[in-house]
């Protein structure tokens, strides 16, 4: 598969870049955790409450920390008509897509794997067993933000006030992303029966295949001319 | 050249809708019998319902004049997209406040997390937000392009937050007395389907009254635009 070779080198280039810069991973992070500490104050939560609060708390802070990657997925490429080189070049522009979704999805997910349980140790959850199957419907949840997140971050290169039309695209459009994930991990951290989670986990997957397949197939017109 | 054509019709059109406005209010609020449980509260039923069909018909003119334009890129579908957005979002707004309205009186509150309102109000947001960036984007031609891919996406996405927020809703609580969408079809006096669908009518007219309208703007700002620019040039 020659898109997906290419996606890799431009992740690579991507992943570089990060690795010698650190602006957007770590910024993510930090954020991240000052919302655990928000949460704290805002809601005062208890530990006898803090594992049913957790779906929604959790999510709200991987929403929050993905639209600050966002807004930076394609800085790099805004310095220097990088995105214009990206362009000419002999690569499917699939794949340019491809890499910048997976790209944003690397950071999310390095974020969520230190902040569920940093959320886990701050108050006091101590259903660890259940973190893994947490893990994975916010990852699922998390390829749905990311590639509509990553189409709308290059549909608005354009616009005025970016940063504030990018979430307010975003997050109506991602609305049942955000639901089946929330009820899945809450039905996970209830112990009810997996059966009753698993509906969700298949809603996930389908939503995540219908959002992958249209960004790849409308993200020509995203980055013409 | 501005032909006096277009102008006279629209001029008809406008007419027609005032006159099945008229109408369809003398049927939903004289002829039509008051309801059973609700008596006359339910009389805004004859505006809910045709408003909500009305933005739903709209954001389809969206979906259908933003993909014209991606296939096409003739200024005039995007214009076409661009005005049934504004005039969609006018009728959605217009639901939600009729809704709470009715709302207060029957449920005694004026707005619950209910699926069918979630998804009125999440379409509310959506093309809140089409419009936003339109206007937030300078570049005519890379607007448009935005524009349709938004439009497109935004419509094609509504089937699935539905799915999912009735799914959210029914999996967990049972249905209450709350619940707003109890069928209007069961038991329905003829009287008041007939004011019903007068009203439809009336709304449908005014709809394309106002677009026809709103297109006219559009395309006037169009052909300023062009002024300048070869002005310019």
């Amino acid at each position: 598969m020659a898109i997906l070779r290419q996606a890799a080198w431009l992740l690579w280039k991507d992943l570089l870049l990060e690795l010698r810069r650190r602006e957007s991973l770590l910024a993510m992070f930090f954020f991240g955790a000052l919302l655990l500490f928000i949460f704290n104050f805002a809601l005062d939560v208890e530990r006898n409450k803090a594992t049913e609060m957790a779906p929604g708390l959790l999510w709200l802070a991987v929403v929050f920390c993905g639209t600050l990657g966002l807004m930076q997925l394609f800085q790099p490429e805004r310095e220097n008509h990088c995105l214009e080189a990206l362009l000419i070049a002999p690569i499917d522009r699939a794949a340019i897509f491809v890499s910048k979704a997976c790209f944003n999805l690397l950071l999310m997910a390095l974020v969520e794997v230190v902040v569920f349980p940093l959320y886990w140790v701050l108050f006091g959850v101590t259903a660890w067993d259940r973190l893994p199957l947490v893990f994975l419907y916010a990852l699922l949840g998390t390829v749905g933000f990311s590639v509509l997140g990553t189409l709308f971050s290059a549909l608005t290169l354009s616009a005025r006030g970016r940063e504030i039309l990018l979430p307010l695209l975003i997050l109506p459009l991602i609305v049942p992303v955000v639901l089946a994930t929330i009820r899945g991990m809450d039905a996970i951290l209830r112990n009810a029966e997996f059966a009753e989670a698993l509906p969700w986990l298949n809603m996930l997957i389908a939503f995540d295949v219908i959002f992958v397949t249209a960004g790849i197939l409308v993200f020509d017109w995203v980055v013409e001319s | 050249m501005v032909t006096n054509e277009p102008k006279r019709s629209r001029g008809i059109l406008g007419m027609l809708a005032l006159v099945f406005i008229v109408i369809g209010l003398y049927f939903g609020l004289v002829k039509a019998p008051p309801d059973a449980n609700q008596g006359d509260v339910q009389r805004i039923m004859y505006l809910h319902i045709p408003s909500i069909l009305t933005a739903y018909l709209s954001f389809f003119i969206v979906f259908v004049g933003s993909c014209l334009y991606l296939w096409k890129r003739e200024r005039r579908d995007d214009i076409l997209a661009r005005s049934a957005a504004e005039i969609g979002v006018v009728f959605t707004a217009l639901t939600i406040v009729e809704g709470s309205i009715w709302g207060r009186p029957t449920w005694g509150v004026w707005w619950t997390w209910d699926a069918r309102l979630t998804l009125t109000a999440i379409l509310l947001i959506i093309f809140a937000g089409y419009l936003m960036l339109r206007s937030l984007i300078e570049d005519e031609e890379r607007g448009a392009v935005a524009g349709a891919i938004l439009g497109i996406i935004g419509f094609l996405d509504i089937p699935l937050i539905h799915m999912s927020v009735y799914w959210w809703r029914t999996l967990h609580q049972p249905p209450s007395i709350l619940r707003p969408d109890k069928a209007p079809w069961e038991n329905v006096h003829p009287a008041m389907l007939t004011a019903l669908a007068l009203n439809f009518l009336a709304f449908v007219l005014l709809y394309f009254y106002l677009l026809s309208l709103r297109i006219r703007v559009g395309e006037s700002e169009a052909k300023v635009q062009r002024a300048t620019l070869d002005e310019a040039a």
